[in-house]
């Protein structure tokens, strides 16, 4: 059954990639890497329905942008199209002091497979935009109707840069794409990415002029449930969010949480009001609250949050956990992973009630993506 | 023939050992042998400069003939010694960081 199947942990860090593979138990682990070593590796992903495809977004300060394809599980990689170029002339967005910026490519920051088709790709890039792949990364263009929103112009960075970090394909109702942009909010494309519009009401940011505003809020992380795409979860900010009307409304839903800011969110496989946060002190002090690191589980969706801490350091802990590195697989027993900018990757191979890290020692954590083997 | 140093991580990229070397018909300036060099190894396209502006990276440097040819202009010929083949045209990732 359960056992027989084995997970293959996609782990993106400063200094390369790793893959950790195990099987159904997730007790022992191999460890292959680093891959592209010296690059960052800001994510890694797999097809759904080709789990040997694999994507790479690797960047460096000295030689750009790269972006490499596996067929094989990670065994091999080669190079394919790394020119991300603006659709038009691509105009300014504005700067961290209000003026306007032109756009300029930095690195990709996401790469989300099709959930039908292993040669389309879409990329989140740097300055914020979002592009496709239909070749299997040999040749990419914009979808230029989310930039082009008539909102592009107010666009500004958060801290991170002006970066499109997370992009969720409804499983369900063909042609919707939720993304999200730090710091412009989250946008909802209903035909296939074409046109987009801001899904930002109900969120309140107290940091902006306009606590309320269509756009400009520093949403960190979406996630949703693949049996309910249109129930969604935001870690923003500030503020735990959830949604039941496909992005049109957000309320909050941070209830008991020590803290609500933080970066990573995410889903149980099997029970979709089952959702995990890693609060985070505060904006200005990125770790954990008391240096503690807590993961938190709410099973009601939200506002009941309560403390998982076994087998995670609670004292004199001081990493911080990125926004995409938190991911499940979907065995039998749910299993949750996550990374750290200390290096290390914990596994819960039973839901989050207990944890062990799989490795201890990497370059900081960047990105966490984790595939279910058959 | 132009004998080419990539730095490491190019060189891992584009799967060379040591040195590569291209042809180059015409004048031989950093930008024909950049040509040359990109047309041999489509890896390497975007990593030394942009894509879009053919400007080099702020932390790629170029040298040949011990002398620092970064700022001279794309167009500028090169020196024979490169053009002949006896000193190579190094492409150096520049020291960076803390």
């Amino acid at each position: 059954m359960a056992n027989k199947n084995g997970v293959r942990v996609l782990v993106g860090t400063r200094k390369g990639a790793f893959i950790l593979t195990s099987d159904g138990k997730r007790e022992k682990w191999d460890v292959s890497g680093p891959h592209f070593a010296g690059w960052e590796i800001y994510h890694l992903k797999g097809s759904p329905v080709d789990p040997n495809r694999l994507y790479a977004s690797q960047s460096s300060g000295w030689f750009g942008q790269l972006i490499q394809r596996s067929n094989d599980g990670g065994k091999t990689w080669e190079p394919v199209d790394n020119k991300f170029v603006y659709d038009g002339v691509p105009g300014t967005h504005q700067w961290y002091d209000g003026t306007p910026h032109p756009w300029e490519f930095k690195r990709v920051w996401h790469i989300e497979p099709s959930l039908n088709d292993p040669d389309t790709v879409y990329a989140g890039i740097e300055d914020a935009a979002l592009f496709r792949s239909t070749d299997g990364g040999k040749s990419w263009g914009e979808l230029s109707g989310l930039r082009g929103h008539g909102s592009g112009p107010r666009w500004q960075p958060g801290a991170g840069g002006m970066c499109l970090h997370t992009i969720l394909l409804d499983p369900s109702v063909p042609g919707r794409i939720f993304i999200a942009i730090s710091a412009a909010g989250a946008f909802r494309s209903d035909d296939a990415g074409a046109t987009w519009r801001p899904i930002n009401q109900g969120l309140r940011s107290e940091h902006i002029p306009d606590p309320t505003a269509e756009v400009g809020h520093c949403v960190h992380r979406l996630a949703m449930h693949p049996s309910r795409p249109g129930v969604l979860f935001m870690q923003k900010h500030w503020d735990v969010m959830r949604s039941d009307n496909a992005g049109d409304s957000w309320h909050e839903v941070s209830g008991n949480l020590p803290t609500d800011f933080g970066f990573v969110i995410d889903v149980h496989a099997h029970e979709p009001e089952t959702i995990y946060v890693v609060p985070i002190k505060s904006d200005s002090e990125h770790f954990p609250l008391d240096g503690k690191l807590q993961v938190y589980r709410s099973r009601s969706g939200g506002n009941d949050w309560e403390p998982l801490t076994k087998g995670l350091p609670q004292s004199d802990c001081y990493v911080n956990v990125l926004r995409d590195a938190m991911a499940v697989d979907s065995l039998d027993s749910c299993g949750i992973y996550f990374g750290t900018t200390g290096g290390q990757v914990y596994a819960s191979a039973d839901a989050g009630d207990n944890w062990a890290p799989i490795v201890r020692d990497l370059p900081p954590v960047l990105s966490v993506e984790v595939q279910t083997l058959a | 023939m132009i004998r080419v140093v990539l730095p490491a991580h190019l060189r891992n990229l584009a799967q060379a050992n040591g040195e590569v070397t291209v042809e180059v018909a015409g004048k031989a300036t950093i930008a024909s042998v950049l040509d040359a060099l990109e047309a041999s190894y489509p890896m390497l396209q975007g990593t030394i400069r942009d894509h879009v502006s053919r400007q080099r990276r702020p932390f790629v440097r170029f040298f040949a003939c011990a002398e620092d040819w970064s700022h001279e202009s794309a167009d500028a010929p090169l020196p024979e010694a490169v053009v002949s083949g006896t000193e190579p045209l190094l492409i150096v990732g520049a020291i960076a960081g803390g």
